[in-house]
């Protein structure tokens, strides 16, 4: 098989990536590949989680052309200034406000690597307190939900008054 | 306490104890990855903004609640040399990245070595617990006090949709990574191996090698952890973790009263060969002393071999590393003296017992 990049010399990289279930395949020769630095394992560069977060980011058509062009106003974090474009490059923020510049975003990247994009494990105790006492809540609607289903009222008469208890707490 | 142990020492205290399933699942480890609010994660950091990171972090060594745990150490990475660096990456201690890329780099270390809060690494704040044997939530209660006595005094970037917000967003929500140390010979033995580990990344979670993300599994080492951080609690993925662990061990417990009903005779040779080979060896490379050394571990853990123990094997896996070769001999050595110094501290330490 021949290199891909160059059409000239054997391909002795081959790498195939699977991302939902979409299958590409990547065949180099050993020099096209070390000058591309590719997310392939076992060259210099080696395959690194944010090759292939960026790898993930450039699903989109549209990003890819916006490179080049200037015309376009690029995205860009308020606070510490990485644009969208250099997180795509490096996987990583700069600050804890490119959560909120890029939220937009985010939610495809998050579900593609997690799966999920909303946050249900701990809350900082101090500084979260409203939070935990959200989230109880929101536990005990769904029990209060599930006891009057099975027609336990006595139960569910003791999670209304909980419920009372900690909105009233607010 | 003299923190000379962090550097001289190739086995931690914590390592000396024996914990739980110690045969299979060599040691069990919880990362948290926090950030400080209204500072640029590390990777944005002026030498002003790292320098408050670390003098905010640094407050906490005063804690009342944190000493209670135990007395701890703060070591500056500007200040240690690369092969001390070397060698605290090799004991687990520190990442590669801290040693390598940080700006006003710190470990925060407890005296047995259990507890390492890595300061400017990838995040402001890593919380690591290191623990023996299968014990990873044990290690997760102690990790998450800690967390709990540091987010007394600082404030944490968190989010209420998205969790804890890290730098790199594999990490974002609970930013913790759970990983447990397997020893699995009878398994790559019987070539079972290949299926399990594919088995394992359907059910999100990671394969590595003993030094993390990159590195190949060598000395039938395998570190398996949690990739997912967002949108499951700590102890869903902790029980998911633990769980997936169990079953390999009972799958490696398997195996090897297999080897030893099916091809005793060949388990016994392929053990006492390799233990022939590092007791008389004058030059021998990495690659070989881990994969020699695994089979001399599966010797003693099924009782075919009593001239060695566990706990000699485990020192030799830190001390036959670069680093920590270099550190003992004093200076820095060439690939082919490593070899020759790695061959004879591995004939010198198997004859003492």
């Amino acid at each position: 098989m021949q290199c891909q990049e160059c059409g000239k010399k054997v391909a002795t990289l081959h790498f195939t990536k699977i991302i939902n279930g979409e299958k590409s395949e990547v065949h180099f020769c050993d020099g096209c590949a070390r000058e591309k630095g590719e997310m392939i394992p076992g060259t210099a560069n080696g395959f690194s989680i944010h090759n292939l977060i960026s790898g993930l980011l450039d699903f989109d058509p549209q990003s890819q052309s916006t490179l080049n062009s200037t015309s376009k106003p690029t995205l860009h974090c308020e606070e510490c200034g990485l644009s969208y474009a250099q997180f795509s490059k490096i996987g990583r923020f700069g600050c804890s406000s490119c959560y909120t510049s890029f939220s937009d975003r985010l939610d495809p990247l998050l579900r593609r690597v997690h799966g999920n994009i909303v946050h249900v494990g701990k809350v900082p105790r101090r500084s979260g307190s409203d939070i935990q006492a959200k989230r109880e809540v929101d536990r005990l609607k769904k029990e209060l939900k599930d006891c009057i289903e099975q027609e336990e009222f006595e139960t569910a008469a003791s999670i209304r008054d909980q419920i009372r208890q900690l909105e009233g707490k607010k | 306490m003299g923190h000379n142990n962090f550097f001289n020492q190739a086995l931690s205290e914590w390592m000396k104890a024996s914990g739980p399933e110690s045969d299979i699942v060599i040691s069990s480890r919880i990362r948290l990855a926090r950030n400080l609010q209204c500072l640029p994660f590390p990777i944005l950091a002026s030498n002003e903004h790292s320098i408050e990171t670390l003098n905010r972090i640094k407050v906490l060594l005063d804690s009342e609640d944190l000493n209670e745990i135990s007395t701890f150490e703060l070591l500056l990475l500007d200040e240690m040399n690369d092969l001390s660096k070397r060698v605290l990456v090799e004991k687990h201690l520190i990442s590669p990245a801290l040693a390598n890329e940080s700006r006003n780099g710190a470990v925060i270390l407890s005296e047995n070595e259990s507890i390492s809060i890595m300061v400017n690494e990838e995040d402001h704040l890593r919380i690591q617990i290191l623990h023996p044997g299968f014990q990873i939530k044990e290690a997760w209660d102690l990790c998450n006090q800690i967390d709990d006595i540091f987010e007394s005094q600082l404030d944490y970037a968190y989010d209420e949709k998205r969790g804890y917000l890290t730098s790199c967003p594999t990490n974002v929500g609970t930013g913790i990574r759970a990983s447990v140390m397997m020893h699995l010979p009878a398994l790559v033995l019987t070539q079972q191996i290949s299926r399990i580990l594919s088995a394992i990344s359907q059910v999100g979670l990671v394969v590595r090698g003993l030094y993390g993300e990159g590195s190949e599994a060598t000395g039938n080492l395998f570190q398996i952890s949690n990739q997912i951080t967002l949108g499951q609690s700590e102890d869903d993925i902790i029980d998911n973790l633990y769980s997936v662990a169990r079953q390999i061990v009972e799958h490696e417990r398997a195996a090897r009263e297999k080897l030893l009903s099916e091809s005793k005779m060949r388990t016994l040779d392929r053990v006492n060969r390799s233990y022939g080979i590092l007791a008389h060896a004058m030059i021998i490379d990495s690659k070989e002393a881990s994969q020699r050394l695994s089979d001399v571990r599966l010797g003693v853990d099924l009782g075919l071999l009593t001239q060695t123990n566990a706990q000699a094997l485990n020192e030799l896996t830190v001390m036959t590393q670069p680093g920590y070769l270099q550190q003992y001999a004093g200076e820095a050595l060439s690939p082919d003296e490593r070899d020759l110094r790695r061959a004879e501290l591995i004939r010198s330490r198997l004859a003492q017992h």
